[in-house]
């Protein structure tokens, strides 16, 4: 059987493996993320929410997701 | 009567006194705060998604910004790098470009650093953005950051959180004085009457977190702010007497008995 190959990435300052190839709107998915109420960065570039799809996950990307919170 | 009308940035809102939604003790508290204080704005914080636990509630889900206006805000930002950074995001989450920037200096004080302040205001505004400034009460750098294109000034009553009410009169009405530009106290106020004085000195708005949330009754207080303010602003435009050193009696004197 072939082996599926991983990429270590880290997501809000924890890693986590993703199989290679993966689309980050497919990845978000699987997280759940209301895409609406969120802001993504991919190593310190905004991104555009509408064109997620076309990003591809590489090793050793960085991924920041944000929304608003209670603050002064 | 002309209709006193509360425009930041072009946009009329209903109601001067601005909240912030941090420090409650729950969401819902929060969202019961804020309808009692009657705010038309709420200043939100930008902060990690929390990835692990998917159903913790969302402020969006409790506050509706189609109803409230939702104000952005740098806090916990100490350079201008971070706070361009943060409201970049903030703007890409729903297209606000209404913002709060707020660079501080020092951890323990709290006071705004002013060199980056003065800098991130100048690029927001280039791109774009309608920033609110928080500043410390120096009419000069309130200068500086009306020039640098702020929408509107807001300086500090006295440090963040501390309850200690308007420190510095004097510069605050100065600063009245220089700028047509909305005028809003930004931290520190601790009681109703606080924001009643800072009406009264001529501001147009006052930004409350602390004074309402850490109160031992916050729905009470939220409700005092919002009388104390309609209060000040009327006081403020209705022409107060001179003050004078002696007594003048309220009743005649003719037909004394």
């Amino acid at each position: 059987m072939k082996k599926i190959k991983k990429i270590k990435i880290k997501i809000n300052g924890s890693f986590k493996f993703v199989k290679d190839n993966t689309n980050l709107s497919d990845f978000l998915k699987t997280l759940k993320i209301p895409l609406k109420k969120v802001a993504i960065e991919l190593n310190q570039e905004i991104l555009d929410k509408k064109k997620l799809n076309k990003q591809i996950l590489r090793n050793n990307d960085k991924i920041e997701i944000v929304h608003f919170i209670g603050g002064g | 009567m002309k209709k006193d009308k509360f425009i930041i940035a072009g946009r009329n809102f209903k109601s001067r006194l601005i909240v912030g939604t941090g420090k409650y003790k729950s969401m819902s508290q929060c969202a019961k705060a804020v309808k009692l204080s009657g705010a038309s704005i709420v200043t939100v914080a930008v902060r990690r998604v929390n990835i692990t636990d998917k159903k913790k509630a969302l402020l969006m889900d409790y506050i509706d910004p189609k109803k409230i206006t939702y104000l952005p805000n740098t806090a916990g930002c100490f350079n201008s790098r971070d706070a361009l950074r943060t409201l970049r995001l903030a703007r890409e989450i729903g297209g606000w470009k209404l913002v709060k920037l707020e660079v501080l200096g020092d951890k323990k004080n709290l006071f705004p650093e002013m060199i980056e302040t003065l800098k991130s205001t100048e690029v927001l505004s280039k791109e774009g953005f309608k920033v609110m400034v928080y500043c410390n009460d120096d009419p000069l750098m309130a200068k500086r950051l009306e020039n640098a294109g702020a929408c509107a000034i807001m300086p500090l009553a006295a440090p963040i959180g501390s309850g200690l009410g308007i420190q510095n009169h004097t510069n605050i009405k100065i600063i009245r004085r220089q700028t047509k530009l909305p005028l809003i106290i930004d931290a520190g106020l601790g009681q109703a009457s606080d924001a009643t004085i800072a009406m009264e000195l001529g501001c147009d708005g006052v930004l409350v977190n602390t004074a309402i949330a850490k109160a031992k009754k916050p729905f009470d207080m939220a409700l005092a702010f919002k009388n104390a303010v309609i209060a000040g602003r009327q006081s403020h435009l209705s022409g107060r007497i001179q003050k004078n050193l002696m007594g003048s009696a309220s009743s005649p004197s003719r037909g004394i008995i």
